[in-house]
């Protein structure tokens, strides 16, 4: 391997690990703050793709926008579906054991993949990037990096952004960074933490969301796509540490690294290496890289 | 010794029974059941299978072999670990007279396990794994649509025709993907060229880029790819998107762009694929297969549905010959055995290993179809290695 | 006075239970025989995950790991040709299990709470990526068993597996001898450790327990019976395929057990039972037509219903309803 072949696979590594983190980053939130277990996160990235889909044509008809006004619809859709689903259903698991909560959105899995069977079929469809974001970027000879991966990359490392700045600098993160370690300081504090834990489900749900959407156009939406990102997510938050977002920051790197080369170096032992690497981690350090609080 | 007489005369009675209850299954329907994916990520392709034998069915009046025809269904999940019990449901409890079924390799692997367990017909319309007509082949089992070695088999040849010499191959790390390459290999090797490197990824990972990154540093003569569904899509556009397609042309067998370019788009245009099926054949009997089926569905249909009408086509015709009665198995397969299936994809014939012997053919990919562009090879066999019968 | 009504009614619906499951073949039709045999094998599945999660309050992701790898081990120790005797085969299959069992829980005890549900989860996935990906086993397509085991003295069959009847009733017998394995572990000395680990395992190791050598003698029994339900279902399938470890199938057994209630036996074995029975229910033609293939959206439906309004488990609805109907003065 090269050195411009080198850098070319640490830029993909990078690239697939930020948009892991932009999943892993909601779920290592509810994990941390309301100490759910959300088996149903992955349903929540196959629904943003599913509204990229639906929305950017309606978006595109109605509205006369196009991508990005569908994304912010979508968001706003997210935010308030997180919202209803955290009164309706979530709230009932924050004094149950986590094998409820596993069997809850377990639950949620299965009525999200069939109520997606119902509404939109089962066909596989594909999403077509804003047109300003299509073209690529020539790296030596024969290849060409798409500018909108690049663009993904971009709108993960705002997010990123953003959510350090929320939860370092603002009343809410305060409280958050608060809440997860001792509740009823919060409380005392004068925040109301049902409200809280309102809009950090809500907040989680539209991270996925976002994350879905932004995917749809290279990823395409297809059935079953959520449970795949779960699997890996859930290995993100293990690694990093329940609650950390620093820590699903550096683990999603990390886990792009190691899938990555792992893919091009030794192929034979692929499948195994991301989970090697979250055993080792656990064996070496039991709560994480980076433990919240 | 009382209790003896009692059980003889039960046994007697359950006889009698039994051959009334035979006796009256001569006028009843004949029992199809469908087992298929109706749940998950082959949904879609288990529904035209299913449209599809229900067509021909439609067609005859409803009837084979002069017996009307009831369906059973089972959603298989495309989950190997239920498959026998699945399967069970259909043979121990609906008592069917035929299988069809299924997509999925490792479901159909336990299903044909099950069929020559009970000696019950089946019929596989899909899934392609080569043990079904390989080491596991039997006299009850048929398959109405290819198997993985032969579309690989086909586009190696091409590749090699046009002057592959250097091809790198690709595929997710699973039985089916392993069965096409080898058969891509082969038909290479027989033109000439050779495949100089195998890259795999785990199933069902869609993260391709890292290969792609290699396939530019390997810098091939082409490109050979197994992906089916969502992966199939994703690694189209995502070849395309790294500009890869302008100078390293992709090849595949025709599940990489069939049911799925309208999601692809302009990343799949002009590639060539290579199956027993293809867009705007001078057949006949495609032509009014399409007609009737866009007219009954109000959808196009695709070689998957073509499978199952080929399925009931094949059941049809060993049926003809038993007029219906099912009891007369041997009858009925050296019928099916013997059958010239009068298909859309054009007209085929059943090997040793009750594989169809078919053309397959070379299709580029314009606008949203798959267009015929020649036949890759004429009356292409499997070799059914393996196979004792 | 109370005890001994406790146990009569805990005895009396077990005792039906075990009737109506051995008469059952002389009554049901093959394809219901065939199913309830397979309900049995997930229920000793589902009670050896019991021992970890109800007994010991260790949650397991990653329980399909030891179903399939006694699976595997079993097509893969048979011989091709004659039928190999059980006498040798069942011990092989359940020492392999165990060991496989008493590796992954050395590494998966030293993290604790959501990080072993997650470990577990790990070691499970990647027991499954080396049957899927390598040719070990015929890979993803999964392999055959072509003979039943048997259990002969001799010339003389004592047990043919290959005879449905036989089999159901080893089963059967399996079931029963699990059941009431894990009934006198529960009630001795090394049970009542692991209830007290569940309880609160600081306590235990400030009495002076070492509670690490407890809870990995748990997990490579319960490792090892969910060995038997792997072994009777790669016989009683004849095919083992990877999906036998896959993640889903971890969290399958884990919904039986919670929804039967956790911390009873029975509600391992009730929960089995009606995870089938919900299934053919809602994959019934019959009674939904052609909205049978969405099956799941009322499955995961009651699945959440049962969270709501069943949080011990359906065994404990009895006691809760009539606790519901007749007012509790004051619990002394």
């Amino acid at each position: 391997m090269d050195l411009a072949v080198f850098l070319v696979q640490c830029l993909n590594a990078v690239q697939y690990g930020l948009l892991l983190f932009l999943v892993a980053s909601g779920l290592t939130l509810i994990f941390g703050i309301l100490g759910v277990i959300n088996l149903a996160h992955g349903s929540f990235y196959m629904i943003g793709a599913y509204l990229a889909y639906a929305l950017a044509p309606w978006a595109a008809a109605h509205l006369g926008g196009g991508f990005f006004t569908a994304l912010l619809i979508g968001l706003v859709l997210s935010v308030a579906f997180g919202y209803v689903l955290e009164w309706a259903f979530v709230s009932y698991l924050y004094h149950r054991d986590h094998l409820q909560q596993v069997l809850m959105t377990y639950g949620l899995i299965l009525v999200f993949e069939e109520l997606r069977s119902i509404l939109a079929g089962d066909d596989v469809h594909g999403v077509p990037p804003p047109s300003w974001l299509a073209g690529s970027i020539p790296l030596g000879h024969v290849m060409t990096y798409p500018v909108y991966r690049l663009f993904m990359s971009g709108v993960c490392v705002v997010v990123a952004l953003g959510l350090y700045a929320i939860i370092a600098r603002t009343r809410l993160g305060m409280a958050i960074r608060a809440g997860a370690s001792n509740r009823e300081m919060v409380q005392a504090l004068g925040v109301d933490i049902r409200f809280l834990y309102r809009i950090v489900f809500a907040a989680g749900v539209a991270l996925a969301v976002l994350a879905g959407m932004i995917a749809a156009p290279v990823s395409s939406v297809y059935p079953g796509m959520g449970n795949q990102v779960l699997i890996v997510s859930f290995v993100v938050v293990v690694i990093g540490g329940i609650g950390s977002i620093r820590g699903a920051l550096v683990a999603s790197l990390l886990v792009g690294f190691v899938d990555t080369f792992g893919n091009v170096l030794i192929p034979q032992v692929a499948g195994v290496l991301v989970y090697v690497l979250m055993a080792a981690v656990l064996l070496w350090r039991p709560e994480g890289l980076f433990r919240a609080g | 010794m009382k209790f003896r007489r009692q059980t003889f005369a039960a046994v007697l009675a359950a006889g009698a029974f039994c051959m009334a209850a035979a006796g009256a299954h001569a006028q009843s329907k004949v029992k199809v059941g469908f087992m298929l994916p109706y749940t998950g990520t082959y949904a879609a392709l288990g529904n035209a299978i299913e449209n599809g034998f229900r067509l021909y069915v439609q067609e005859q009046g409803g009837k084979l072999g002069g017996r009307e025809v009831e369906y059973f269904k089972v959603d298989d999940e495309s989950e190997p670990s239920k498959a026998v019990d699945n399967m069970n449901k259909l043979v121990k409890r609906d008592n069917v007279d035929v299988v069809v079924g299924t997509v999925h390799s490792g479901v159909v692997m336990a299903m044909a396990k099950v069929a020559k367990d009970t000696n019950t017909l089946l019929v596989v319309p899909n899934a392609g794994a080569g043990a079904v007509t390989g080491p596991m082949c039997a006299p009850n089992i048929f398959r109405s649509s290819f198997s993985n070695w032969q579309p690989g088999y086909a586009m190696g040849k091409v590749a090699g025709e046009k002057g592959a010499k250097k091809v790198v191959t690709i595929t997710w790390k699973y039985a089916a993907g392993d069965e096409s390459v080898e058969g891509f290999r082969e038909g290479l090797k027989s033109a000439g060229g050779d495949v100089v490197k195998e890259l795999t990824l785990p199933f069902p990972n869609v993260e391709f880029q890292a290969l792609l990154t290699e396939i530019a540093a390997t810098k091939p003569d082409a490109v050979y790819a197994f992906f089916a569904g969502g992966g199939a899509v994703k690694f189209v556009k995502d070849y395309a998107a790294a500009g890869l397609n302008k100078t390293i042309p992709l090849y595949g067998p025709g599940f990489l762009t069939d049911g799925t370019l309208e999601a692809q788009g302009a990343a799949a245009q002009g590639m060539l694929t290579t199956l027993h099926y293809a867009d705007g054949l001078d057949v006949p009997k495609d032509k009014a297969f399409r007609a009737d089926y866009t007219k009954t569905y109000k959808s196009a249909p695709d070689v998957y549905a073509v499978q199952g009408y080929d399925a009931a086509q094949m059941l049809g015709a060993g049926l003809l010959a038993v007029k219906g009665d099912v009891s007369k198995r041997n009858d009925l397969i050296a019928a099916m055995e013997k059958a010239h299936i009068d298909s859309p994809r054009g007209a085929f014939t059943l090997s040793k290993a009750h594989n169809p012997v078919q053309d397959i053919y070379l299709r580029k990919v314009v606008g949203n179809e798959n267009h015929v562009e020649g036949v890759a090879v004429k009356a292409l066999a499997d070799p059914a290695r393996g196979c004792k019968m | 006075m109370k005890h001994r009504h406790r146990t009569d009614s805990a005895v009396a619906p077990l005792g039906l239970a075990l009737v109506a499951l051995a008469v059952f073949p002389f009554l049901g039709g093959q394809f219901y025989v065939d199913l309830v045999q397979t309900t049995m094998i997930l229920s000793i599945f589902a009670l050896s995950l019991e021992l970890l999660v109800g007994t010991t309050g260790l949650v397991s992701f990653g329980h399909a790991a030891f179903f399939g790898i006694a699976a595997y081990a079993t097509a893969l120790l048979s011989p091709q040709a004659d039928a190999p005797s059980l006498a040798w085969l069942l011990p092989a299959v359940l020492a392999a299990t165990a060991l496989a069992a008493a590796v992954i829980g050395a590494f998966s005890l030293r993290t604790r709470g959501v990080y072993f549900i997650m470990v577990t989860l790990a070691f499970a996935q990647m027991a499954y990526y080396v049957f899927h990906d390598t040719k070990l086993a015929g890979g993803s397509d999964g392999i055959y068993l072509y003979v039943k085991p048997v259990l002969a003295i001799g010339n003389f069959t004592l047990l043919d597996l290959a005879s449905a009847h036989t089999f159901y009733y080893a089963t059967l017998c399996a079931l029963v001898a699990v059941y009431m394995l894990l009934a006198l572990v529960k009630r001795s000395r090394f049970g009542h450790a692991l209830a007290g680990i569940r309880a609160n395992e600081q306590r235990m190791r400030a009495a002076g327990y070492s509670t690490y050598p407890y809870k990995l003698a748990a997990f490579v029994l319960a490792g090892t019976l969910a060995g038997v339900a792997g072994f009777l279902q790669a016989v009683k399938d004849g095919f083992v395929n990877p999906e036998m470890l896959a993640w889903h199938q971890s969290g399958a057994v884990l919904l039986m057990v919670i929804l039967g209630g956790i911390g009873s036996l029975r509600g391992a074995v009730v929960g089995a039972f009606l995870f089938v029975l919900l299934k053919e229910l809602f994959q019934s033609e019959a009674l939904f037509g052609g909205f049978a293939r969405h099956w799941q959206l009322p499955l995961g439906l009651t699945i959440i219903a049962c969270v709501a309004l069943m949080p011990n488990g359906v065994v404990a609805m009895p006691a809760r309803l009539r606790r519901m109907r007749t007012p509790v003065p004051h619990a002394g």
